[in-house]
């Protein structure tokens, strides 16, 4: 069975991961909603998942797979805290729109 | 045949991704990212990792989606209460965002793209030598990321508690 990476260039997975990047870029520059901009955040952690996967393979190195597990370790935690407080803002000011979130400006 | 169904999945991802992004509702939009991170574990399991994209399936869309669902259902978020950026600032950053995109394509297509040198070794991504790796080589960072999920489960249910109303 043959790598997927003896047929695909590892430039197209490149630019892909570069796309999905620039996309989750466009979403938090773009939207208010806080819990979109936390989706936004997920797809470029992905895109860097992603990334990271294809060169493990490139280069025949377990390396890299691992550092996707834990990347993905660290992102479900920062999840759950990310909604707790997004869940607690909600609960203080009635809205996530992060235009009204500027308490602390001075 | 591989390599078409790569560039298939590699489009419909964008596409969702894109969706995920410009759609109105915050609940479409979960659900696109939902099948965006499908889309993702399908390309895992043509990079023959079939540990992550198992895991992968597993943590995004059955835990960390789920608590992205409750959340929007909790706080009752809907298109009508979606606020909405004046044009300018959404031009702005659309703008600002393209000319990334633009920036990173046209570096990172310049790179030569070789063929791996030695012989594709297929058995990497399977959960028996992702294993041996992990608890081996890095057994501290596995040890270390168990202690920041204790620490982020007690953060998220200090947070999310409702406080005690004490007057003092």
């Amino acid at each position: 069975m043959n790598s997927i990476l003896q047929t695909v260039p590892i430039t197209h997975y490149i630019l892909l991961s570069a796309i999905l990047f620039s996309i989750g870029v466009i979403g938090v520059l773009t939207r208010r909603n806080a819990i979109i901009i936390f989706m936004s955040v997920e797809i470029m952690l992905n895109s860097v998942n992603l990334l990271l996967a294809a060169f493990s393979v490139y280069h025949n190195d377990a390396a890299g797979q691992i550092f996707v597990f834990f990347i993905m370790a660290v992102a479900a935690a920062e999840v759950a805290v990310g909604l707790a407080i997004i869940v607690m803002i909600y609960r203080n000011i009635h809205t996530i729109d992060i235009d009204e979130l500027n308490k602390l400006k001075g | 045949m591989i390599a078409s169904l790569f560039y298939f999945l590699a489009f419909v991802s964008i596409f969702l991704a894109a969706m995920v992004v410009f759609a109105k509702n915050p609940i479409h939009s979960v659900l696109y990212l939902i099948l965006t991170f499908f889309s993702i574990a399908g390309h895992y399991l043509l990079l023959n990792a079939q540990f992550l994209a198992l895991v992968h399936i597993v943590v995004y869309a059955g835990a960390i989606m789920v608590l992205f669902l409750f959340v929007i259902m909790l706080l009752n978020l809907n298109a009508a209460t979606e606020p909405v950026k004046s044009n300018m600032m959404r031009f702005a950053g659309a703008i600002a965002g393209g000319c990334l995109m633009l920036v990173l394509i046209a570096v990172l297509s310049k790179t030569n793209s070789m063929q791996p040198a030695h012989e594709a070794n297929t058995q990497i991504g399977l959960i028996k030598n992702l294993g041996k790796v992990l608890y081996s080589e890095y057994n501290l960072p596995f040890e270390i990321a168990s202690i920041l999920f204790l620490i982020a489960m007690i953060g998220a249910v200090i947070l999310a508690k409702k406080e005690p109303k004490t007057s003092i």
